[in-house]
């Protein structure tokens, strides 16, 4: 997005405090100031990751703010979901999990906690997968249910809806 | 109105138990257990017979049976509340049968004969003129078919889920809280009475499945049997998986589901947002309902007990007896 705001002392942290937030991450600042337009005003462009539906709690705060929101560009929907494996995870090819996912081209293992409690039991994992798109999520869902029945894990999913 | 007890257990006690203390204008002429029976068309003394009860082991006479009472004329409604067999339904669905066959409404707390033949016994109350009525048998106390059938009477329906099974919901609540493995969650429950010696039912999702075929057959006609139920119990479930959902403030719960547009009934362990209102504690249930006027509608309660069962037994005499009338 592309924002203008006054060309004084901390104004910058006042346009990226609002991003952390609301639980964002900041991907890059270009930062342009141009003494010969003779303004006291500058543009920043911001490019961030914010969760889902976040984006008015945003703009409502630069507004409260006093920051301009020249321009938002592409809102790219980051969607993360989380499911639970539990089975002989590391035995029956991790990688070889986690590859069913990357290589479907629009989704990717973004996380992967585990714990192994003892050996032969049965080790605990949460994945979280990261798309674009819900719909994309939900396919790599299925992926992961047949691979979780092929392997014989047990998977547990989040509560769908609302 | 006159009411004839099947089952003599915790559960017929308790409704014997509120009918004497209230006053319902209930009446209770007939008692059968597995060994005796007794019969008295003008009533019968309540505390003599659960004094006779606790003392013999037996409610009433050896020689008089349960088809003495049903194919008897002393009574207007048969609560049917003996143990349950959810195979066969038997021997309480050929009681049920034969009561509403002879013009006698039925209340009932046995999920085997429900979730078996819900279609073929609703068809023979309505032949008969008389009604059917099985508030007990999901979610014990809460008020799930009163609510779906009258107190959001005239919506669409379109999703129904939640905690059906107070033993494994107290499983995951330890296990999160205290963070004890799922089998010292499991002996515990044992310990106080919360899970069967054989736990296999509850644990393994089929007392929650069985309810959610109930539920899909009166709410939605669907025909279900329990082999229609993906069901995936609580007994692989780690300790570690509930840490590792308890990182980002969530947990995991058994949760059955009825979507009828997604084709999903089933039963899984699912995770959920901790601040999520059926993320319930203890032996609570909780179910949600999607509706399209009244939005989502949850209702929490206690999904079994001698007298939460009793609650919900009553509330169905109470409302046959609002319908139907008195009788004698």
């Amino acid at each position: 997005m592309k924002l203008e705001m006054k060309d004084s002392p901390g104004q910058l942290v006042s346009v990226i405090q609002p991003i952390s937030d609301v639980g964002g991450n900041i991907l890059s600042v270009i930062h342009e100031r141009d003494p010969e337009a003779g303004r006291d005003l500058l543009d920043v462009q911001i490019m961030c990751e914010i969760p889902e539906g976040s984006l008015d709690t945003l703009l409502s705060e630069y507004r409260i703010q006093g920051v301009n929101v020249l321009r938002v560009g592409e809102e790219r929907f980051l969607v993360r979901r989380s499911v639970i494996l539990i089975g002989h995870l590391i035995h029956t090819d991790i990688s070889d999990t986690i590859d069913k996912i990357d290589s479907t081209g629009y989704a990717e293992v973004h996380e992967l906690s585990m714990v192994m409690p003892a050996i032969n039991e049965p080790s605990s994992a949460k994945i979280t997968i990261k798309s674009d798109c819900l719909k994309d999520i939900n396919r790599a869902f299925t992926i992961l249910r047949d691979v979780a029945k092929d392997k014989g894990f047990l998977m547990i999913e989040p509560l769908e809806g609302n | 109105m006159r009411i004839a007890i099947i089952g003599f257990g915790s559960v017929g006690r308790g409704v014997a138990e509120v009918i004497a203390a209230k006053n319902t204008d209930l009446t209770v002429t007939a008692v059968a257990d597995s060994r005796s029976g007794i019969i008295d068309g003008s009533g019968l003394d309540i505390a003599a017979v659960l004094r006779n009860k606790k003392e013999t082991g037996m409610c009433g006479t050896p020689g008089i049976t349960v088809s003495d009472i049903i194919s008897s004329d002393a009574y207007d409604v048969l609560v049917e509340v003996s143990p349950t067999n959810a195979e066969t339904g038997e021997p309480a669905l050929g009681y049920i049968r034969e009561a509403l066959a002879g013009g006698k409404h039925v209340v009932t707390s046995n999920k085997g004969p429900i979730a078996l033949k819900f279609e073929e016994l609703h068809a023979l109350a309505a032949e008969n003129h008389v009604t059917l009525r099985y508030e007990a048998t999901v979610c014990g106390a809460i008020p799930l078919m009163h609510t779906i059938e009258h107190g959001i009477a005239g919506n669409e329906i379109s999703r129904l889920y939640g905690v059906f099974n107070g033993t494994c919901n107290y499983i995951l609540t330890r296990m999160a809280e205290e963070g004890l493995t799922y089998k010292q969650a499991l002996l515990e429950a044992r310990e106080l009475g919360y899970a069967e010696a054989d736990p296999t039912y509850d644990v393994r999702g089929i007392d929650a499945a069985i309810k959610l075929v109930i539920l899909a057959n009166a709410v939605w006609g669907l025909k279900k049997s329990l082999a229609d139920v993906d069901i995936i119990g609580i007994d692989g479930v780690t300790s570690a998986a509930i840490a590792l959902a308890e990182r980002e403030d969530q947990t995991i719960r058994l949760i059955g589901e009825i979507d009828p547009a997604n084709e999903i009934l089933r039963v899984s362990p699912t995770i959920l947002p901790k601040s999520h209102p059926l993320v319930v504690r203890d032996t609570l249930n909780a179910v949600t309902i999607e509706t399209d006027l009244a939005g989502e509608i949850t209702l929490i309660g206690k999904g079994a007990g001698s007298s939460e069962t009793a609650s919900a037994i009553i509330a169905d005499l109470l409302f046959i007896r609002d319908c139907y009338g008195r009788r004698d």
